[in-house]
């Protein structure tokens, strides 16, 4: 047998790298980012050393979610272009291994994190694992065109989570940030099904863009657009907002809305010959519209630390 | 049959793998071992393995 034969690494030789693939890390990162905002921008300290280990078992849990996700959409994503690299349509790891590591590393997040905060949060945690990996991967991304809706609740949880983690509870606040991630991911999501040619299609999962038409699409993303303004601007009047957040969510929010008026406005011609400009900058802008509605309540919760920011 | 030589790719990844896991075993003491710390010393006294506060304990340690 020649050394070549042993480069399929379906022989169980996969590298660290292939089981951290398993983890969705660029998932994680959003994962990341938004628990520590929830965590930070909470009422009640939390012990730095706490905290880190906190976001560290959130995000180790969303990255259970999705190795669970891998195993269960092994079969697509050996279909779509987009997900062959993946390391179980790839070959480089068995699924029975990504359905192991995805358990184990759920129930390791989800006792830990019980451990170090709270059961609340630790219920949070499990509860949006088997949202993910349940509800929206084996019940919903097959079946519905709204998957994207529905599911887009799974990414909206962490900050949810990260303020349990500090408070040990729900409060109007982390569920204002939770329907901020919520009503975000449909309009973000459907502009990129717009100009990205999909293969979904052959893979049988339903998108809006196919099963009720690109005209539907465009007005879908700007009647969540125009629901997702009053959820950002009304996060910006509560304790956790002030008048950096309110004056950055004004602006990001007029902007946002009118890209997706012009998007609604135009028809599949028209963006063909311009090469779908509109919409390919409305998902950018989405990007940094979430990331900035973040940023800025981290900067209210900073500045309140030196005794200014927040509504007095 | 199979032989491998010493300076195979598969070797590599097998050390790749090791060590993460050496790694990640490392992370996983140094991180129980830190929260340890961090709640017994923050945390009131408590008695033995008994986990509940004894004020008696907080009486008794002037």
């Amino acid at each position: 047998m020649s050394d070549a034969s042993f480069e399929n690494t379906s022989t169980g030789e996969a590298s660290f790298g292939d089981y951290f693939a398993l983890l969705k890390p660029r998932v994680m990162s959003l994962v990341v980012f938004t628990a520590l905002v929830g965590l930070l921008v909470a009422p009640v300290s939390v012990h730095p050393f706490v905290g880190f280990c906190a976001i560290l078992f959130i995000a180790i849990g969303a990255g259970a979610s999705g190795a669970l996700n891998m195993w269960w959409d092994a079969d697509i994503d050996q279909v779509m272009r987009r997900t062959q690299k993946r390391p179980i349509p790839a070959g480089k790891v068995a699924p029975e291994e990504a359905l192991a590591i995805g358990l184990a590393l759920s129930g390791f997040s989800v006792i830990f994190l019980a451990l170090a905060t709270n059961l609340f949060a630790a219920f949070l945690l499990a509860f949006t694992i088997f949202f993910y990996a349940v509800v929206y991967s084996v019940w919903l991304k097959r079946s519905t065109p709204q998957n994207i809706v529905i599911g887009g609740a799974a990414g909206a949880f962490p900050p949810m989570i990260g303020w349990a983690a500090a408070t040990g509870g729900v409060s109007l606040e982390s569920v204002l940030m939770f329907a901020l991630i919520f009503m975000w991911t449909p309009p973000h999501f459907w502009a990129l099904a717009l100009f990205m040619k999909s293969d979904y299609d052959d893979a049988g999962v339903p998108m809006l863009t196919v099963t009720h038409g690109r005209k539907t699409t465009r007005a879908h993303i700007l009647i969540y657009t125009l629901l997702l303004a009053p959820v950002a601007i009304g996060a910006g009047l509560t304790s956790i907002g002030g008048p950096v957040y309110l004056a950055a969510a004004v602006v990001m929010n007029a902007w946002f809305v009118k890209g997706a008026f012009d998007i609604w406005r135009r028809d599949e011609d028209i963006a063909t010959d311009d090469g779908y400009a509109v919409e390919k900058s409305f998902f950018k802008f989405s990007l940094l519209y979430l990331f900035l509605h973040f940023g800025a309540l981290l900067a209210e919760a900073a500045l309140r630390s030196f005794g200014l920011g927040g509504w007095g | 049959m199979s032989y491998f030589r010493k300076d195979h790719e598969i070797h590599d990844r097998r050390l790749g793998r090791n060590l993460g896991v050496l790694g990640v075993l490392a992370a996983l003491i140094a991180i129980v071992f830190g929260l340890t710390v961090v709640k017994i010393t923050s945390g009131q006294p408590v008695q033995g393995f008994d986990h509940v506060v004894r004020p008696e304990l907080m009486e008794t340690a002037e």
